[in-house]
């Protein structure tokens, strides 16, 4: 098991012939993802790395069974690929597009609303550096050979930072079952509580890590609900100690500009909420040990 | 992007915001100009820097004659202020904005921000204009009043008509308000603003409605689709450094500590800095050099990072996912070849093709420590800055 994405994701591109698109899309395809397809409109009919090219969304969807996708698409494009895959019905969309203005990701967020909540499509990022679900399916920009199988489920804003904590478990063999990346901008798809909820009902995982940082309310609201509701443990970390208030630190959404917004803060609520929060970036790898030897 | 006061109340007054009379001066002869211009007894001399709190810093200047308004428009022009939102270094006044002062009956405070916990935009007004928000929200939240905006069909009259009342607004100012609070939502979505904030919109004793402070703050990611805001950019109250790395395809914000970072990722940026800290140094700056980092990229990124006088030692430390540790260590070679680094170097090198880029390093005979963990390296960044400076 894993969340959000497995063996029988099968994917659509979305920008798929652009350079970024085309790289990515035979990475992923080399680590073994099952890639049916991609739209790039006005392409459609064509071949692109031996694979069907669409012009919608629908038409690619009715002709392969897509039920996941990845986007590409340059920022002032990417709202509109986002609902296009949400009217196609598809179920798990990542965006890794990064620049996405706020109040296009504000009118995205609204459209979702029109649909159920067993139909709506669950989205990712954007400005994130994808998921993967190790030895399945691997959406993202990641390198895929540092994650192993295993189980600890991770969420995070940040791509580096999420390699750097599976190079972490990798070291000490520890694996993950699935690390997703919810990205860094201000408003985005799906918040670190949405990803808790599907780890929490995830047999195969047995404790997560959440990687946040400085800015927005998403940590904390992860945190309180674990605190209610989560059986497994928490481990977590914010990045971020040393940044000024009001500056943003290259993230669009990393930026302490209300209460609550920085490190400190959180870390403090964090830990008052059970959550065992790593004393520094280099520590994910003995706080999991630790963790996992009392879950035995 | 943040605009001047005056670029503000322009824009918000074609949305039907009232603003006072006013006019921009770039010397005192202008300024007293302007004042004859506008009329009247009463001038208020303002300062137009990218901050808040400029009267505390004393650049708002209220004047009786034109005399006065031609002398405070000496003294402010060039000087630098400080305020809290300004940080140590300040920002210089290079523009003044000169505008017709008011009989004050009493302030509001209204604002309006993307709100990130309900993914739309929110109001936040209170009728004790004129304090900091952020104090006002730790001594009186009581104080302040919020509606959250849907964004399918925009802000509506009847929740203007809330704030109003809830404000104690008189029944024939309520129009004049609801006027006011529709017109900055409007601008707010049209022009892709991040903020809008008016503190104080006033309420003269002959009972007007006025803005006598207004602030805007732009999406960076929309600039693309409003290229007549992108023109207000004042890069003179911007950091000199972190505009050239914008050039440059690098983020980057200044610090004050010695221990220069590239890094790539925001996120491990800020965690790499998170560890110099405890390894008891100080990082100088935050550089994201990004994924696919070129060794051209790397060589600039060095000297951005060197021109900062105050970093003592430096410190890169790259997971390569897209990016290469073979083209990166390249990179830093080349680099440091070019530039003659009198300071320590730290370079932890991880992800794909690490193993050549290692040895890229160790091969190029030149003085490079070679980390292997986040936890060596900040280490070790730490121990040869203390070694080179004796600190």
């Amino acid at each position: 098991m894993a969340i959000n994405l497995d063996e029988n994701s099968k994917v659509l591109v979305q920008g798929f012939t652009g350079q970024i698109g085309t790289f990515h899309a035979t990475d992923m395809i080399k680590y073994g993802t099952n890639v049916v397809g991609g739209v790039t409109p006005g392409k459609g009919g064509s071949k692109h790395l031996d694979l069907p090219v669409f012009n919608t969304m629908k038409e690619a969807v009715e002709a392969t069974g897509a039920n996941a996708s990845i986007i590409f698409v340059p920022p002032p494009f990417a709202a509109d690929s986002i609902m296009e895959a949400a009217d196609a019905g598809i179920g798990f969309c990542v965006a890794i597009t990064d620049g996405i203005p706020s109040q296009d990701m504000i009118r995205v967020k609204r459209y979702m609303r029109r649909y159920k909540a067993g139909e709506k499509m669950l989205l990712t990022g954007p400005n994130c550096a994808g998921s993967i679900s190790p030895g399945k399916c691997m959406m993202g920009i990641m390198p895929g050979h540092i994650y192993i199988p295993g189980p600890i489920g991770v969420v995070g804003r940040s791509g580096t930072l999420g390699y750097e904590a599976a190079d972490q478990m990798r070291e000490i063999g520890v694996g993950i079952s699935s690390s997703i990346g919810i990205g860094g901008d201000p408003i985005n798809g799906s918040s670190f509580k949405d990803h808790l909820m599907k780890f929490e009902e995830d047999p195969e995982t047995k404790a997560v890590i959440i990687i946040g940082e400085i800015g927005g309310p998403q940590e904390v609201e992860a945190a309180l609900w674990a605190k209610d509701n989560m059986s497994k443990p928490v481990i977590g970390y914010i990045a971020g100690l040393t940044a000024p208030k009001g500056t943003r630190m290259g993230h669009a959404g990393a930026i302490i500009s209300a209460v609550g917004d920085s490190a400190a803060e959180k870390v403090e609520i964090l830990t008052e909420c059970g959550v065992h929060v790593v004393p520094n970036p280099a520590s994910f790898a003995p706080v999991v040990k630790e963790v996992m030897a009392k879950i035995g | 992007m943040d605009i001047h006061e005056y670029q503000a109340k322009e824009i918000l007054s074609d949305y039907g915001i009232p603003i006072g009379a006013g006019g921009l001066a770039y010397s005192p002869e202008q300024a007293a100009y302007r004042a004859t211009e506008i009329g009247g007894e009463v001038w208020v001399v303002k300062a137009q820097i990218h901050s808040g709190a400029r009267g505390k810093a004393g650049g708002i200047k209220v004047c009786k004659s034109e005399d006065e308004v031609s002398k405070a428009a000496e003294e402010l022009l060039g000087k630098k202020l400080i305020t809290h939102q300004t940080g140590p270094q300040g920002k210089i006044c290079h523009r003044l904005y000169i505008e017709a002062g008011c009989n004050i009956e009493r302030e509001i405070y209204l604002a309006f921000v993307l709100d990130r916990a309900n993914e739309s935009v929110t109001v936040v007004a209170s009728a004790e204009g004129g304090m900091e928000i952020e104090e006002l929200a730790v001594t009186k939240p009581e104080a302040i009043f919020k509606i959250s905006v849907d964004a399918a069909v925009g802000m509506q009259p009847f929740q203007a008509r809330e704030i109003a009342f809830a404000l104690n607004l008189d029944k024939s100012q309520v129009n004049q308000a609801v006027t006011t609070f529709l017109g900055c939502y409007r601008a707010m979505r049209d022009l892709d603003a991040n903020m809008v904030e008016i503190n104080p919109l006033v309420v003269t004793k002959e009972g007007n409605i006025i803005a006598v402070d207004a602030k805007m703050g732009f999406d960076d990611n929309a600039l693309f689709r409003h290229s007549n805001i992108a023109e207000l950019r004042d890069k003179s109250q911007e950091d000199a450094r972190e505009m050239r790395a914008a050039d440059r395809g690098l983020s980057y914000v200044g610090l004050d500590g010695n221990i220069g970072c590239i890094i790539n990722g925001a996120g491990l940026a800020m965690a790499t800095m998170d560890m110099i800290m405890h390894a008891g140094g100080e990082p100088a700056n935050f550089l994201d050099i990004g994924g696919g980092a070129s060794a051209e990229r790397t060589a600039k990124a060095f000297n951005l990072v060197l021109s900062d006088d105050s970093v003592e030692c430096i410190l890169v430390n790259i997971f390569a996912g897209i990016n290469r540790c073979d083209w990166i260590a390249e990179g830093v070679v080349q680099a440091v070849k070019s530039i003659d680094l009198k300071v320590p170097l730290v370079v932890r090198l991880s992800g794909t093709n690490v193993e050549a880029g290692q040895k890229i390093i160790r091969e190029s005979g030149l003085p490079i420590i070679s980390a292997n963990t986040l936890q060596e390296a900040a280490d070790m960044a730490v121990d040869a800055w203390k070694k080179a400076t004796g600190k």
